[in-house]
């Protein structure tokens, strides 16, 4: 494979799960601060893609290059530390720990089994904790639980931990899923203030909430890249509209 | 100092119940109780030490072993076999074929010391080992198996099955192990006779000792970002993966942690008891002592210390009483604990305390959830505000 600029590169990348092939030949291309929205009807492969770059589904072939380091064959923690922060669908928090606790958690230093034990709350984390809990709405609730957030919260709380390890590429799978109006406002500034610096791959449905922030749109089709271009393209393509947009 | 105060004792509450346990322990029971029966308490408390290890691994890191009699045993052997070396000596053993082996080696008609026993000779060999042995087969097992993502159901069964094959292994090298009688016959320790009613007292205060420090440094792990960790290790498995960890090696390590503790209680059984057998390496003793950690609550390591005494005090009484009953009621003690009580002792003991102690802290409980949601309106109203 070719040296690229790309922050990230798919390529020919394919799974396929006893023969049924849930991505198919797939070229992919992120910039670097980039922000890229996948949508597509439900089986496109959207969630799948985003297991594949996380590395928690092994791909029958093809190559991931983030940095121009495969990514293929990496251990999941490993990717992590490579710069890769993933947010699921529902939203995976812990809810025994503290708000805090969770986004601490997540701080970059100390991951490993002697790391965890010799870690200590310095005022550089304890600053760190704080100015991310600020940017994601939850500076008031840093002592509560995660147990007694509200979903939207709870979503927040998943990308404030993500905004802790700092990726350089952060993907979030449907972020908005279940927020009232005025909280997927308040994600959508969120978005646009957290990718000055990083790219961002997100899957979502909500169209309208898409062609506030997506800078480019890939609609995904049985594994297969349907089309790709600004939201006003994708809007205006014919194809797109018969297996998706028209429904 | 006061770190040391918040993390290992656990601040007030904490260091109360590590207080009322040194009491009774230290206390109470040696003057309560005649030389026989404490030693039958120094030897539950042996057990105790797997029922902490328990609490780490099955209550606080969702990792149920039921082979822990594994490494119970595998400290109580390295510990028996120097025992047993420094009862053979040539003058001890004069009358055998070849004098200066242990007695059923040569019964089994070996005539040199197989090479495995030679370094347990050494004093300070037996003590590491006895730590060091059960870990490193914790090591060799946890690596082998969490790298694989073998958790839940199947890790029980594979551990169950491990308990089953070493107890047997052990039964089937007669001439190596002792088989079936185990190594028996233990009279001394560098020279000190274990058998005297001194000793025992000794034993047991030692005994005492050491499990309020395994408690006390299973504590200190659990403050630290690890205790957090493995909580959320418990809670969403993924999510910390996905957040950089790797999730097996923290597994690996509280496996070998407990696998450590477990062997330390080997150690003393053997010293207090002076045999350590196969039937006390098998599954039914694992299971045994999940049951312990159950009974306490599988959340709390005083919990563990208080199920293990109760329910192997319960066990003596009633089968001195009802031999054939014993194992029918334990069975229905562990069923009755986990439908009606799953957090145990500790669980009681937590809700007697909020109901008649402090009133207080209850109604702050119930409080809290509306202030956080008065605490969220807030901050959603300033945010919402600015946008």
């Amino acid at each position: 494979m070719s040296e690229t600029d790309y922050l990230l590169a798919i390529e020919e990348l394919t799974v396929s799960f006893d023969g049924f092939k849930a991505v198919d030949s797939l070229n992919l291309y992120i910039d670097r601060n980039e922000l890229r929205v996948i949508i597509g009807p439900n089986g496109a492969g959207k969630t799948t893609v985003l297991d594949l770059i996380c590395g928690k589904t092994k791909a029958t072939g093809g190559s991931i290059k983030f940095k121009n380091r495969e990514l293929l064959g990496m251990a999941e923690h490993k990717i992590v530390h490579s710069g890769v922060g993933r947010k699921f669908q529902t939203p995976s928090i812990y809810e025994n720990l503290t708000v805090f606790e969770n986004l601490e958690l997540s701080h970059p230093v100390g991951h490993s089994v002697f790391g965890t034990l010799t870690f200590r709350r310095t005022p550089e984390v304890i600053s760190r904790i704080e100015s991310v809990a600020e940017s994601v709405y939850l500076k008031e609730l840093l002592e509560v639980e995660g147990a007694f957030l509200s979903h939207g919260q709870k979503q927040w709380l998943e990308i404030g931990m993500l905004l802790m390890q700092d990726p350089e590429l952060l993907m979030l799978d449907e972020p908005v899923a279940g927020m009232s109006p005025a909280e997927r406002e308040q994600t959508a500034e969120l978005l646009k203030k957290i990718c000055e610096n990083r790219s961002i791959l997100i899957i979502e449905h909500d169209m309208e909430f898409v062609s506030r922030i997506a800078h480019k749109v890939t609609v995904l089709h049985l594994g297969k890249i349907l089309a790709e271009g600004t939201m006003a393209e994708i809007q205006a393509n014919e194809r797109v509209q018969d297996v998706y947009l028209g429904h | 100092m006061k770190k040391f105060y918040e993390n290992v004792l656990g601040g007030r509450s904490g260091s109360i119940g590590i207080i009322i346990l040194s009491i009774l322990l230290f206390a109470i029971l040696p003057l309560a109780l005649d030389a026989f029966r404490l030693n039958l308490v120094g030897k539950y408390l042996t057990y105790a030490f797997v029922a902490v290890g328990l609490v780490l691994l099955w209550g606080n890191s969702g990792v149920l072993s039921l082979g822990q009699g594994i490494f119970f045993g595998l400290g109580g052997y390295c510990m028996a076999m120097f025992l047993k070396l420094e009862a053979s000596s040539v003058e001890n053993t004069k009358i055998q074929s070849t004098p200066g082996i242990p007695d059923f080696m040569d019964w089994n008609q070996l005539t040199h010391l197989p090479a495995m026993w030679v370094p347990f000779k050494h004093f300070p060999f037996a003590l590491l080992a006895v730590v060091l042995v059960p870990a490193l087969v914790a090591l060799i097992v946890g690596a082998a198996m969490f790298k694989r993502r073998v958790g839940g159901v199947y890790f029980a069964v594979i551990t169950q099955a491990l308990a089953l094959i070493l107890s047997l292994g052990i039964d089937g090298n007669q001439g190596l192990t002792g088989g079936r009688n185990g190594i028996t016959d233990l009279r001394t320790l560098l020279g000190w006779d274990i058998r005297t009613q001194t000793a025992q007292y000794v034993l047991y205060f030692t005994c005492c000792a050491l499990l309020i420090g395994a408690i006390l440094v299973s504590r200190l792990v659990l403050s630290t970002r690890m205790g957090r960790l493995l909580l959320a290790m418990k809670d969403k498995e993924d999510r910390v993966r996905f957040s950089g960890y790797d999730v097996a090696s923290f597994k690996v390590f509280v496996f070998c942690l407990a696998a450590a503790m477990s062997g330390v209680g080997g150690a003393l059984f053997v010293l207090q008891v002076g045999f350590i057998s196969p039937s006390l390496v098998g599954i039914v003793p694992s299971i045994e002592m999940v049951i312990f950690a159950a009974m306490g609550g599988k959340h709390s390591l005083l919990g563990a210390v208080y199920g293990t005494l109760l329910v192997n005090t319960g066990k003596s009484l009633f089968s001195e009483n009802f031999p054939q009953l014993w194992l029918f009621a334990m069975g229905g003690l562990f069923i009755a604990v986990v439908m009606l009580f799953p957090d145990g002792l500790a669980g009681i003991y937590e809700s007697v305390r909020t109901r008649f102690f402090s009133k207080g802290t209850k109604e702050k409980a119930t409080d809290k959830v509306p202030a956080v949601n008065a605490a969220a309106s807030v901050a959603l109203a300033e945010t919402g505000g600015k946008s």
